[in-house]
């Protein structure tokens, strides 16, 4: 770790003041500490902003959740209101992480945390993401984590945030503080950025901005909603695939099918043909089938990643099952009970 | 005042021995009884390695070669100008390229300025602080002039062909067969990654050295610290009284103590280096990949002719250890001819050497696999296949078994698990299926010495034995009180200090018998004087309480005892050895459900049965039986090592991203049964290994289990979901 200066803010214009582009924000520190520790991230001053009054809470807003940026992942998963009316959210972050680290991550903290590739954390490989312009080791090295949308030549990682896709199957809306004190709210979906020539940049957000909150839109009354993550183990690993999906069946039609995938590009993934292919039927295993074939038509950017093709196919189709009733899946995990 | 009594005896396990230890009578030892060492551990009072800071100490950091082999032409120290509190770079001919190999009892390869592998440690800066050594050697400018064509995998790189081991016509048994199988099996690369990284402090009195160091084998350690250094053994003190796992991984010194040994001499200042946990897979011996083929030939009655377990696995030039592979597949079944060959690959990868059950930890898997493939192409029972099979003597050399109960553990495994009425069948989405192996590990006696003093109110038991974590604090005491009639909290026990009687070591799975033999002959000596003092025959002595009786007489061991009585035993393997052939035995159960659509696996249950000598305490075996069975399960389904095929360094160097089974992998149910036995070919007190039983063999039963489930076969291990898929879809 390489000294560096720490300030307190103590109120959101003390943070606006204090951020500049050799400082970084820390909030639960989970994902930024062990960045620096191994010096992957080396900001020059760190602005803590967990003494922010008014940034932990979760308050209703009509229909609306309104959700602090500090609020953690633990009381975000566990809040009433939460488990109520958006459950696939719930569920997202409690297939996160361990009961320790969520206790620490925060709201924004998660949305913002960085990708799992494991040349982004070893300094002695070239990465553009962690070092401009010096390369991509991961092409053609090892890459069981990769994307498999939505990459560039420049960079193949994927974004790890189980609870981002969820928020982005829910529609979320990311609030952003700027310095000047304004603030903007910015759709989810257009919160994250793709890496293109810039992968290092990964958002919207501007040297100096902050996340305060994010906000969720009135539930989706009448789905099912259910959050499928796969993994190389039962729990405490990052996905190999997610499917976030709310769906609701009517009169023998899907009538909604709202749907994210999570690690298999560098944001929370969508597909509106997909979405356009289920909404109208009636479910069906060949339906799901059709829907998951053109979702996982796209060449694999990695050899290593071509297995996500298939088993992200087998997932949406078993989470459909799932949301329409169509499979005894009992939730997510019947082994275990 | 009587005299005080020490002598010293030298044992040789030359023939079987009575069983004193089922006549002594106090029930203390087997007894299920907590570690002494629980509190201090869980309380974080237990001094581990790097605990101990002496005053003035200061931190190395290792810095890693980032090429895969060649030259190291210049460290800049320049470059860390300005970067306060950088002590010194230490580069130095005597520092090792890698940990030494198990019992080497002298240095490791010691490579100067060359570099053999991407990862290996070439110098460490010491600072005031560790978080400023850490920054320096992340800063520290290193040139080097890298070789080119350099083979960084097992397949590309260099292979050494070895003469295949034999009994019968293998060949000849194989083409007559009435049916076979012929299977190819892989297992990546694993590591041990305990949860004390490798650690040291070492600290110089003139010419006097004292090394903390999370290590496994303080005798043949001490050795090989004085070889690396090109000192006498006689300047070495090491002491390791509490280690957090070894697995094998700290069976040798590491590079992390002779880097510390050497600067702290340089800089007249005690230094500390522990390595990060990238450090520990960048450079620690990993276990080798393996790439396997099974060939089994039958009759059709199931009567196995032909049996040949071929494996190639890797380690870096100049190692002389080869993961072991084949080693149970030689004296588990029999047949009438018999064929091992291996080969190792020398590529420029992190140095491969001995983890948990090295050789039947991954050769078990694909063995046991292949057996149960080859029952179902004979359409019987695998169990069934398995108890036919049992050998009277060893295949290979015609060597009687000592005590072996593997039928007895199949069919009461069988019966406790519910075999008979295992099928196929399915819920919701989970497909469910059972699957059993075989378990089997050799048995080994190593020299090991003890001394035992006691006095009229209690006894200390002093050797340079390790506990890492096993319960060797606990045996050891439960072993002198079961036989001089004390209790266990009467007993000191001391223990990870060179200093001391050097004993086996922990490693093999032969730490608790050879040292407790130690413990158990030096007992016996004392209890020999007792019966003396009482005027008794030693066979007629009880010793209970505190109170010796025997030929009429009751005396209290403070009547018998004036000051201390010393005794000091070495004991090592004899003829026994030679005559009779001594392992552990058992059988592993497992029930999966595997997701038909994903492809995720989960164990249900689990279930051990072993037979294993004596149980010296049955909390501490069996908390390393079922160790043994998560490791088993995490390298059928999790472990995986990964390296990139370009220069051969490690990519998954922390523990998110080598994937242990975590708790939730680890089922609920999960059994262990011991069945009584005593082994008096083994040792005195009739136990044998138990550290690695419960691995070998399990990751059979699990990947045997998903066969059953799905009716698809996987051969690469771990079975993660693509692996299954990909079977499922064949
Ligand atoms: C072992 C392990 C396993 C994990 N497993 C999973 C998993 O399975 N699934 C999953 O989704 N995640 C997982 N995580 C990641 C975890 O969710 C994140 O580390 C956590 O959510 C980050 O939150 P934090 O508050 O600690 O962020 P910090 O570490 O404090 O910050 C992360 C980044 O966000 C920035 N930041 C934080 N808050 C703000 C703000 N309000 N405005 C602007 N910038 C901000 C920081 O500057 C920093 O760059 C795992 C982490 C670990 C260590
Ligand atoms: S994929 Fe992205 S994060 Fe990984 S090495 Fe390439 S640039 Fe870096």
């Amino acid at each position: 770790m390489i000294p560096f200066d720490y300030t307190r803010a103590d109120a959101l214009e003390d943070a606006g003041k204090a951020l500049d582009a050799k400082a970084e924000v820390i909030a639960g520190g989970t994902n930024l500490l062990d960045l620096m520790k191994i010096q992957v991230m080396t900001p020059e001053k760190l602005v803590d902003i967990t003494r922010i009054d008014g940034l932990s809470e979760i308050t209703k807003d009509g229909d609306k959740l309104r959700i602090g940026a500090l609020v953690t992942n633990t009381a975000l998963a566990n809040d009433a209101n939460v488990r109520k009316g958006w459950p696939l959210l719930s569920r997202a972050i409690l297939a996160g992480a361990s009961a320790q680290i969520r206790n620490k991550a925060t709201t924004g903290g998660n949305l913002l945390q960085r990708t799992r590739c494991p040349y982004f954390y070893d300094t002695s490989q070239a990465c553009n993401k962690r070092a401009p312009g010096t390369g991509c080791a991961a092409q053609g090295g090892s890459g069981r984590m990769l994307a498999l949308f939505g990459t560039s030549e420049h960079c193949l990682a994927a974004h790890p945030s189980d609870m981002a896709t969820a928020m982005t199957a829910l529609d979320a809306v990311v609030e952003i503080r700027s310095a000047d004190g304004e603030t903007r709210q910015v759709p989810i979906q257009a919160f994250y950025q793709g890496p293109g020539d810039t992968p290092h940049i990964e958002n919207v957000l501007a040297e100096d901005d902050l996340v305060t909150a994010v906000i969720l839109p009135a539930p989706l009354e009448g789905t099912h909603q259910v959050y499928r993550k796969v993994r190389d183990r039962a729990s405490y690993a990052f996905a190999l695939v997610t499917v976030a999906a709310a769906v609701k069946v009517e009169d023998g039609k899907i009538v909604r099918a709202d749907m994210a995938f999570g690690s298999i590009a560098p944001h929370p993934f969508q597909n509106a043909d997909v979405k356009d292919m289920l909404v109208g039927q009636a479910p069906s295993d060949a339906l799901f089938a059709k829907a998951a074939d053109a979702l996982t038509r796209a060449e694999a950017p990695h050899p290593d990643v071509e297995y996500k093709r298939p088993l992200l196919r087998r997932t949406l189709i078993a989470t459909l099952r799932q949301a329409c009733g169509l499979s005894d899946a009992h939730g997510v995990d019947i082994a275990k009970v | 005042m009587r005299d005080d009594f020490s002598e010293t005896t030298h044992f040789k396990m030359d023939k079987a021995q009575p069983r004193l230890l089922d006549n002594t009578g106090q029930g203390i030892v087997g007894a299920p009884l907590d570690r002494p060492d629980g509190p201090l551990k869980v309380s974080g009072t237990a001094p581990y390695a790097a605990d101990v800071l002496p005053t003035g100490c200061l931190h190395g950091v290792l810095v890693r070669a980032t090429i895969s082999r060649g030259k190291v032409t210049a460290v800049d120290k320049g470059s860390l100008a300005g970067v306060e509190g950088v002590v010194d770079v230490i580069t130095d001919p005597r520092m090792i390229r890698n940990p030494a190999q198990g019992m080497a009892g002298e240095a490791p390869v010691q490579t100067g300025d060359e570099v053999h592998y991407h990862g290996q440690p070439i110098a460490l800066v010491v600072a005031e602080s560790f978080e400023t050594a850490r920054d320096a050697a992340h800063r520290l400018k290193v040139t080097y002039e890298a070789e080119d064509g350099v083979a960084v995998t097992p397949d590309t790189a260099e292979q050494e062909v070895g003469d295949p081991d034999t009994a019968g016509d293998f060949n000849a048994a194989y083409d007559g067969a009435a049916v076979k199988v012929d299977l190819d099996y892989f297992s990546p690369s694993h590591v041990a990654a305990p949860m004390e990284p490798h650690a040291a402090v070492a600290e110089w009195t003139g010419n006097q050295l004292v090394l903390r160091s999370a290590l496994q084998m303080v005798r043949f350690n001490k050795l090989e610290v004085a070889d690396s250094l090109g000192i006498s053994p006689d300047a070495v003190r090491i002491l390791a009284p509490y280690v957090g796992g070894g697995f094998g991984s700290k069976l040798g010194i590491g590079p992390e103590a002779i880097a510390a040994c050497i600067a702290a001499q340089k800089l007249g200042r005690p230094v500390r280096v522990v390595m990060s946990r990238q450090t520990v897979f960048d450079s620690v011996l990993r276990r080798s990949e393996t790439a396997q083929r099974v060939r089994l030939g039958a009759t059709k009655d199931g009567r196995i002719v032909a049996l040949s377990h071929d494996d190639r696995v890797s380690n870096i030039q100049g190692e002389g250890f080869a993961e072991p592979v084949s080693q149970a597949s030689q004296f588990l079944y029999g047949a009438d001819g018999l064929s091992f060959q291996q080969t190792v690959a020398r590529p420029a990868m992190t140095p491969s050497g001995s983890v948990r059950a090295p050789g039947e930890a991954v050769g078990m898997i694909a063995f046991e696999a292949a057996v149960d493939e080859l029952a179902e192409k004979l359409g019987m029972d695998p169990l069934e296949l398995r108890l036919k099979n049992i050998p009277d003597t060893h295949p290979m050399d015609g060597r009687p078994y000592s005590a072996r109960r593997l039928a007895d553990c199949l069919n009461d495994g069988a019966e406790r698990f519910g075999w008979a009425d295992r099928k196929m069948r399915r819920e919701g989405d989970w497909l469910i299926g059972m699957g059993m192996a075989s378990a089997a590990r050799t048995n080994m006696l190593i020299e090991s010495a003890a001394r035992v003093r006691l006095t009229g109110t209690g006894a200390i038991v002093e050797t340079d034995m390790t506990d890492i974590g096993t319960g060797t604090y606990a045996i050891l005491g439960q072993i002198a009180a079961e036989m001089l009639g004390l209790s266990v909290e009467q007993v000191e026990v001391r223990l990870g200090d060179s200093d001391l009687p050097g004993a086996s070591g922990s490693g093999g799975s032969f730490g608790a018998s050879s040292a407790g033999s130690a413990v158990f002959m030096a007992a016996k000596t004392l209890r020999e004087e007792l019966a003396k003092r009482l005027g008794c025959e030693a066979d007629d002595l009880t010793l209970s309480g505190g109170i010796a009786r025997g030929g009429n007489v009751e005396k209290s061991l403070a009547d018998l005892v004036d000051s201390e009585m010393v005794a000091e035993a070495t004991i090592e393997g004899g003829k026994t050895a030679k005559e009779s052939f001594s392992a552990g035995f058992g059988a592993h159960f497992a029930e999966v459900a595997v997701n038909e659509w994903t492809g995720e696996v989960r164990v249900r249950r689990m279930l051990g049965v072993m037979a294993m000598g004596r149980i010296l305490n049955e909390k501490t075996a069996r908390s390393q039986a079922l160790g043994g069975m998560v490791w088993g399960l995490g390298s059928a389904l999790h472990e995986e090592m990964m390296n990139d095929t370009r220069d051969g360094h490690v990519v998954t160097r922390d523990l998110a991203n080598y994937h242990v089974a975590s708790h939730l992998d680890v089922p609920r149910d999960m059994k262990v049964v011991f069945l009584e036995e005593r082994d008096d070919e083994a040792n005195p007190i009739q136990s044998k290994g138990i550290g690695e039983l419960g691995i070998s063999g399990a990751g059979a039963a699990i990947l045997n289990a998903i066969a059953h489930a799905t009716g698809k076969r996987v051969r690469t291990i771990p079975a993660l979901p693509d692996r299954v898929i990909e079977a499922m879809e064949s």
